[in-house]
């Protein structure tokens, strides 16, 4: 997926939807925004697909707050993770990993690891996966093992019958390096005689779940790029500007830091390769084992029924997974391998950036032209780009992105919630607000003038109508040494759609009902909102509804990455519910006198078309079935429409900056986000809360350090590595705007991304701004930081 | 619990390069052993590196299992007892998701050595509820959605439900505190706190005491 181009380039999905000769027929959908006044919109769909959703205050359980579905399972501690897994004759492993920044292994030498009492396997990796590679391998001379290019690069792994002796083990294997000069800076990186990382051009890909950067494009030492982008005529923009403003802003690197460490629990049989993964995508990590191990994807099961966290980071079976089926190969016996937290602070991140933006408007706020360059650092990979919002979030005419990312020798950025947007938003949207300075404008009305997006328009109202917004004060007008501001940031993320999307609904002559799928929930509640749509369909209460998931023997589910996973998924899910219906009412229509179409469902009763004082249970319908079960399977149909849509948001900040300790507080957070029609508002607003405050570590607190000398990254742990906790827990509202669509039988979508993790820094960038009269532009805003942009004290040597 | 498989550590030798500190711990932590019911020192005993057998209290249980001095309660709960509730992050007492109680207060286990818990009172996230019978605080988190991923949901529960204990009548700030360890990555915590209020105002509300924060008579 490439967010940057979404709004530019043909989507593939608009391919699928050419096939012809498809029976199709009309019908009338719910669209657009009630705050705008809901509309009617004609659509050609499937001839059988499911009749039209009508808007959620009409439903009886999608729209309507439930209860999380595995809830008790979680509060209860009985819901089991990967890191839970225990299996007969498991044993335990860890990752070693290379302790020098650069350089090519020498030896290797396991024997005094493999004499510890209790080690049953020791596997020295030959391919590091899910890092940049080069596009010539014969730049480098041959060796057995792979060069080294950071610390914490994974070299072996060992596996014994307790954690604490395969921990030992792991201490005990000599790895002997030939040491090559390295950079972990990346301004030093960019320099002409800066160490190489690789000694040529390398290109990394993305994992399901995004990231990764282009592969054309031209490198110069570690500098990779510049994927460019241009529309229009740059010279033409800013000659037709009326202001100009030209700015710098510096993002740092952020790792993902997700409870549970990546990890599998991996049984390897001749007859079938069991793999408990903590993933966002089962149908990921079954791909990648089944192409690493040459084994037909029929052999390879994957199982995720809880998993604690990803944000981006975990697809596929990454080194640890391959690392753990060969050790539970060489043991044959399963093998539990997590990463510990050191290894997850390193294995993947968001990277960082400096950006120079250049910005011309007309003096009553049009916008004439966009210049971005950025520069950024995915370590070892690729997909630094920051250019999403900058290109996607407003219309003008005149257009110019140039993305480099820069090599340095630290571990892999990896796609992380709504890739390169956090970052592309606070310079764009910090920028905006500079331009609305300059033209003497309220920064939501210069919004208001520039932002064609409706659902934006109808948050922006909400933000006017529920915050202090129109007493905002003058910029820096505060006296006192606690000052105050307010300030505004939108967000633009993309429908994407994974059409890899399939389930199974069953009927059993009991009545009850069963849901299969491998999709896999990360806690954003998948569960919960499938088990709304077909509760929907059969008007029984959502608890009722047995959800299976998380596993590759069911029909497969979508990746989660990129918000995909409910529009993609809840589709296929109330097809699969709505065809099994009306199996079951041909099934038992004669044994009630009647036929077919002449039942449905209403108020949570099967009822007579031509006879409302007819009515069932689901129960007792369903013991009229002539078979023990029935059921249905189905697969996510094509967008109804070619429109590509995206989704937002516009997120308001009041904080408090003591200008003599140089603390910023975040008081009051209210946003208003959309993302078609939310299925579950309770888990969509939990989504959002968490978003936000992701954002607000983002903006103030998280921050990846390196040692430049020598090479390693310093807090990798989380008392050094600081994320938000319980105390800088601001107040926090959110509203959700519904936004019907008429792309699919649900209209429903993610709000993974577009969830305030994008436009927080940049919010509380203009609320800074508000409040001191000084723009931050550099995160984290730190103590000393904040002190710095003051003017109170020297400005420090910064990357 | 009686049939959970235990892991049978095999004899080893003694590190070379563990050093002093090592021995040092495993001589300090051997002085649990030297507890009598209540706690009371009678002098040290030196035990390890090998595993051993111990009880441990748990959850209104008496457990038996072998570990090596060195193992942490955390790790023993979860590996050697497959009580897998309690969950490791950080693994050295910077997140609170491995909260479990020791003698009704709240502790980190992996920052306990299980033969330090010996004599000991613990209570796991496993034992706060009657079997599928929610404890109140667990119900609250069901209802307000006070979790996502719901790894650091047990210690959530552990610290929140500690609080009640000892404060039945706490006020925001007050939650926030005794939370303030407790890390999430998804971002909860406004969700954690409501919970928390809430089950402090229907118990106040149950036992018909006034409720502080409004001065009204429930």
């Amino acid at each position: 997926m490439t967010p940057e181009t979404f709004l530019l380039e043909e989507q593939q999905a608009a391919a699928a939807q050419e096939k012809p000769q498809e029976p199709k027929r009309t019908e009338n959908f719910v669209f657009g925004i009630p705050q705008n006044g809901l509309q009617q919109k004609q659509r050609e769909v499937p001839v059988d697909e499911p009749p039209p959703l009508p808007a959620n205050s009409e439903l009886t359980y999608i729209g309507k707050p439930t209860q999380r579905y595995d809830g008790p399972a979680k509060a209860l501690g009985k819901a089991k993770y990967t890191a839970d897994v225990q299996l007969p004759g498991m044993l335990y492993a860890r990752m070693v990993d290379a302790k020098i920044p650069h350089g090519r292994i020498v030896a290797i030498d396991t024997t005094e690891a493999e004499k510890l009492p209790g080690i049953r396997a020791v596997h020295v990796i030959e391919h590091v996966y899910g890092i940049a590679e080069l596009r010539d391998p014969k730049q480098e001379p041959p060796s057995r093992y792979p060069t080294i290019r950071y610390v914490g690069q994974p070299i072996a792994g060992v596996a014994a019958v307790s954690q604490q002796i395969a921990d030992d083990a792991a201490k005990l294997v000599k790895v002997q390096y030939d040491a090559i000069p390295f950079v972990v800076d990346r301004s030093a990186a960019r320099a002409d005689d800066a160490p190489m990382v690789f000694p040529g051009p390398a290109d990394a890909a993305g994992s399901a779940g995004g990231g990764g950067g282009p592969t054309d494009v031209p490198q110069k030492g570690n500098v990779h790029g510049p994927k460019r982008r241009l529309i229009g005529n740059m010279d033409k923009g800013f000659a037709d500007a009326d202001v100009v403003v030209e700015s710098e802003y510096f993002t740092q690197v952020q790792t993902h830091s997700a409870l549970e460490t990546h990890g599998f629990v991996v049984d390897w049989k001749p007859d079938e390769v069991t793999i408990y993964a903590s993933t966002q995508g089962t149908a990921s990590v079954r791909d990648e084992f089944a192409d690493v191990f040459k084994l037909p994807k029929s052999k390879v099961r994957v199982i995720t029924e809880y998993m604690g966290g990803g944000f981006g980071a975990k697809f596929g079976a990454g080194n640890e997974g391959v690392v753990a089926a060969n050790l539970s190969r060489k043991a044959n016996a399963p093998v539990k391998l997590m990463l510990d937290r050191r290894q997850e602070h390193i294995v993947s991140n968001r990277p960082d950036s400096h950006q120079k933006l250049k910005m011309g408007a007309k003096s009553d706020g049009t916008l004439t032209a966009i210049q971005l360059t950025s520069y950024g650092t995915a370590g070892v990979g690729t997909g630094a780009g920051t250019a999403g919002p900058a290109t996607n979030l407003y219309k003008c005419p005149n257009l110019l992105t140039e993305e480099y990312d820069v090599f340095i020798n630290a571990g892999p950025g990896a796609a992380f919630r709504a890739p390169g947007h956090p970052q592309g938003c606070f310079a764009f949207e910090q920028a905006i607000d500079e331009l609305a300075v300059k033209l003497k404008m309220d920064p939501l009305a210069l919004r208001e003038k520039i932002d064609e997006s409706p659902a934006r328009k109808a948050e922006r109202q909400l933000i006017l109508e529920r915050t202090n917004w129109r007493n905002r004060k003058p910029d820096g007008s505060d006296t006192g040494p606690i000052k105050r501001g307010m300030g505004i940031a939108q967000s633009v993320w993309y429908r994407f759609i994974d059409m890899d999307s399939s389930c199974e609904v069953r009927v059993s002559r009991d009545g009850s009902v069963e849901l299969m799928s491998a999709v896999q929930d990360l806690g954003g509640g998948t569960k919960t909102i499938l088990a709304q749509v077909v509760a929907e369909e059969f008007g029984i209460p959502p608890a009722m509804v047995v959800i299976r998931i998380g596993d590759t023997r069911f029909p497969i589910g979508p990746n989660s990455g990129g918000s995909v996973t409910a529009g993609s998924i809840t589709p296929a899910v109330r097809n699969a519910a709505y065809q099994v219906k009306q199996k079951l009412f041909t099934a038992v229509a004669p044994s009630l006198g009647t036929t077919a179409d002449n039942l449905v469902v209403q108020n949570g009763r099967v009822v007579f078309r031509n006879d409302p004082s007819k009515t069932y249970s689901l129960k007792q319908v369903a013991a009229k079935l002539p078979t023990n079960e029935i059921s249905a399977r189905a697969t996510r149909v094509p967008e109804y429409s070619k429109a590509r849509l995206t989704y937002g948001g516009v997120d308001y900040v009041e904080l408090a900056v003591d200008t003599e300790t140089g603390r910023v507080h975040v008081e009051k957070v209210f946003g208003a986000h959309d993302c078609g029609r939310p299925i579950n508002p309770t888990g969509v607003i939990s989504q959002i809360n968490g978003g936000m405050l992701q954002g607000i570590s983002y903006a103030l607190f998280e921050q990846r350090i390196m040692d430049r000398n020598a090479g390693y990254m310093l807090n990798a742990n989380l008392e050094n590595y600081k994320i938000l906790g319980a105390r800088e827990v601001p107040e926090i509202e959110v509203v959700l705007v519904e936004n019907y669509i008429a792309q699919s039988s649900t209209d429903a979508a993610g709000i993974g991304e577009s969830a305030g993790i994008i436009t927080l820094a940049a919010a509380i960038g203009n609320a800074f701004y508000n409040a001191t009269g000084v723009r931050m532009r550099r995160i984290p805003m730190t103590p000393a930081g904040v002190l710095t942009a003051l003017g109170k004290v020297q400005e420090e040597v910064q990357a | 619990m009686a049939d959970t498989p235990k892991i049978e550590i095999s004899r080893r030798g003694f590190l070379k390069g563990a050093g002093i500190t090592a021995a040092t711990g495993v001589i300090e932590s051997a002085n649990a052993f030297a507890r009598d019911a209540k706690g009371a020192l009678h002098g040290a005993q030196t035990i390890g590196p090998d595993a051993q057998p111990i009880k441990l209290h748990i959850n209104g249980h008496e457990l038996a299992v072998s570990v090596e001095p060195r193992y942490t309660l955390a790790e023993t709960l979860r590996d050697n007892l497959g009580l897998t509730g309690t969950k490791v992050v950080c693994d050295r007492g910077s997140c609170s998701a491995c909260t479990v109680w020791i003698d009704k207060v709240p502790a980190l286990a992996c920052m306990t050595l299980a033969v330090d818990a010996v004599g000991r009172e613990i209570t796991t996230i496993e034992g706060l509820s009657h079997g599928d019978t929610m404890h109140s605080v667990q119900v609250a988190f069901v209802k307000h959605d006070a979790m996502q991923c719901g790894f650091c949901t047990p210690g959530m529960v552990m610290s929140c439900a500690a609080l009640l204990e000892r404060n039945p009548n706490p006020k925001l700030d007050d939650v926030k505190h005794a939370v303030s360890g407790n890390l999430c990555r998804c971002g909860t915590y406004p969700k954690v706190f409501a919970a928390t209020l809430d089950v402090a105002q229907q118990r106040a509300q149950a036992s018909g005491l006034v409720n502080l924060d409004t001065g009204t008579e429930a």
